[in-house]
């Protein structure tokens, strides 16, 4: 965990919720958007510290209700709800393989929405809802699984790319050189 | 497995979000305002972008099509001048005799263009911004059209850009006329969540003789929308409640699937 992968978090997060809002191509083509922030979250749970994990939840959070019809501040909690619960069994993830990326991305995608709709409704809003619903949300399981690994690849190329690359430590000893020739 | 960190990071974090959700709705809008602005740089640039092509077909068009152009637009103009004239004419004359029956004098509408730079990133939501605000004289509750039909209305102004409630959106509202001999009025309402081409028409008469294809317009009740501004047609309609009441699906005339400008409507 460094500062540049604070960084890369925070602006993938905002260029996500850019994207979602400018971008209706997906919605066209499928009904619904596809919401990157949970994918955003498993990769800053399993990676960073737990102050970069909530600091998410809060921005990414009042980032996305600016943009959208939601009261401020609705999607907060489902976001620090899924990044911390992952954030605390991240130990026993094996967040290297693909497989488990995808399993995260598709469950992240599918609470981050419910608990939002579900506090939304506990406050008396009255979100568009119905059968569609159902189709929406499978749009952004399926988006959200498929979004998290490609994400988790490019955390790590922006990372190798710009980041400082400690230099390899070779194994030559000037006490075991061997000199030839005379003294 | 749970530190005195995690503690904290997750008390603070519930904390700030309580907070937020008991600051009045005042407050809230504003902030909700200037946590959007973040993104106004953003827009700027996709906008810029989207230009970029046009502005370079424009440049590359050859002389002679444009001259064929301003023709057309000349041409076009002259026609439209001698529709205005015949319309203002008209007006005049509607002004006499609605004098004449001591009627309220109409008020002509005054439009203002305006681009749509985002759209609702929740899909249970429809809503869109638009690039005017209270610089540019919006207010609440004005109503967003385009050429083909009624939109919206704007439901929060910021100092550069608005919110726009689209019509399907549970939050708008519109109260309707159906345009057939017993001019049956209902209320269009909230949609599916999937097809932004279609709207709820409640609240009609359980003997309301509706047929495919009638139009629907504003009715100018609620004191919001004008009264004669096109919404759609109908596509069938059903009793409700054993045939108390019925409703009525209607094919919105604007597509708001794919709005890129739009007009904003001034009193």
């Amino acid at each position: 965990m460094n500062v540049l992968q604070t960084i890369l978090i925070f602006v993938a997060a905002f260029l996500a919720v850019f994207g979602e809002a400018t971008f209706p191509l997906l919605r066209h083509w499928l009904g619904a958007q596809v919401n990157l922030l949970p994918a955003i979250m498993v990769y800053a749970a399993l990676n960073a510290n737990i102050s970069v994990v909530a600091l998410l939840a809060v921005f990414g959070g009042l980032w996305f209700d600016s943009l959208s019809a939601n009261p401020l501040g609705v999607t907060i909690l489902p976001l620090l709800i899924v990044g911390f619960l992952i954030y605390l069994r991240r130990e026993l993830i094996l967040r290297e393989l693909p497989f488990a990326q995808i399993i995260l991305g598709a469950v992240a995608s599918a609470v981050v929405p419910v608990l939002t709709i579900l506090i939304l409704l506990t406050g008396g809003k009255q979100p568009l809802l119905g059968w569609g619903s159902l189709w929406q949300s499978f749009v952004m399981i399926v988006g959200g699984a498929i979004a998290t690994p490609i994400l988790f690849a490019l955390f790590e190329w922006c990372q190798h790319a710009l980041g400082y690359q400690p230099r390899a430590e070779t194994s030559f000893r000037p006490d075991r050189e061997i000199r030839r020739g005379k003294k | 497995m749970f530190k005195q960190k995690h503690y904290l990071a997750l008390g603070a974090v519930t904390l700030a979000a309580l907070l937020i959700f008991s600051l009045p709705p005042r407050a809230t809008s504003r902030l909700k305002l200037a946590i959007s602005s973040l993104f106004l740089p953003l827009f700027g640039l996709v906008h810029t972008a989207q230009q970029l092509p046009a502005d370079l077909a424009d440049s590359v068009l050859p002389r002679r099509e444009l001259l064929k152009e301003i023709y057309n637009l000349r041409r076009e103009n002259e026609q439209l001048h001698v529709q205005e004239l015949q319309a203002v004419a008209t007006g005049r004359e509607n002004d006499q005799l609605r004098s004449l029956l001591a009627w309220q004098k109409q008020t002509p509408w005054k439009l203002k263009l305006a681009n749509v730079i985002a759209r609702d990133p929740a899909n249970w939501w429809r809503t869109i911004q638009i690039d005017l605000g209270s610089r540019d004289g919006l207010k609440e509750n004005l109503p967003v059209l385009t050429s083909d039909g009624l939109v919206g209305r704007v439901s929060s102004v910021g100092f550069t850009r608005s919110q726009v409630i689209l019509l399907g959106d549970p939050n708008c509202k519109a109260s309707a006329l159906v345009e057939n001999p017993a001019h049956d009025m209902g209320v269009i309402s909230a949609s599916g969540p999937l097809d932004t081409s279609l709207a709820e028409l409640s609240y009609l008469s359980g003997s309301a003789n509706l047929k495919s294809g009638q139009s629907v317009v504003t009715s100018g009740l609620g004191g919001i929308f004008p009264k004669g501004i096109p919404i759609g047609q109908i596509v069938d309609a059903r009793p409700v409640e054993f045939g108390l009441y019925s409703e009525a699906r209607v094919k919105l005339s604007a597509n708001l699937g794919a709005l890129e400008q739009v007009w904003v409507l001034f009193p």
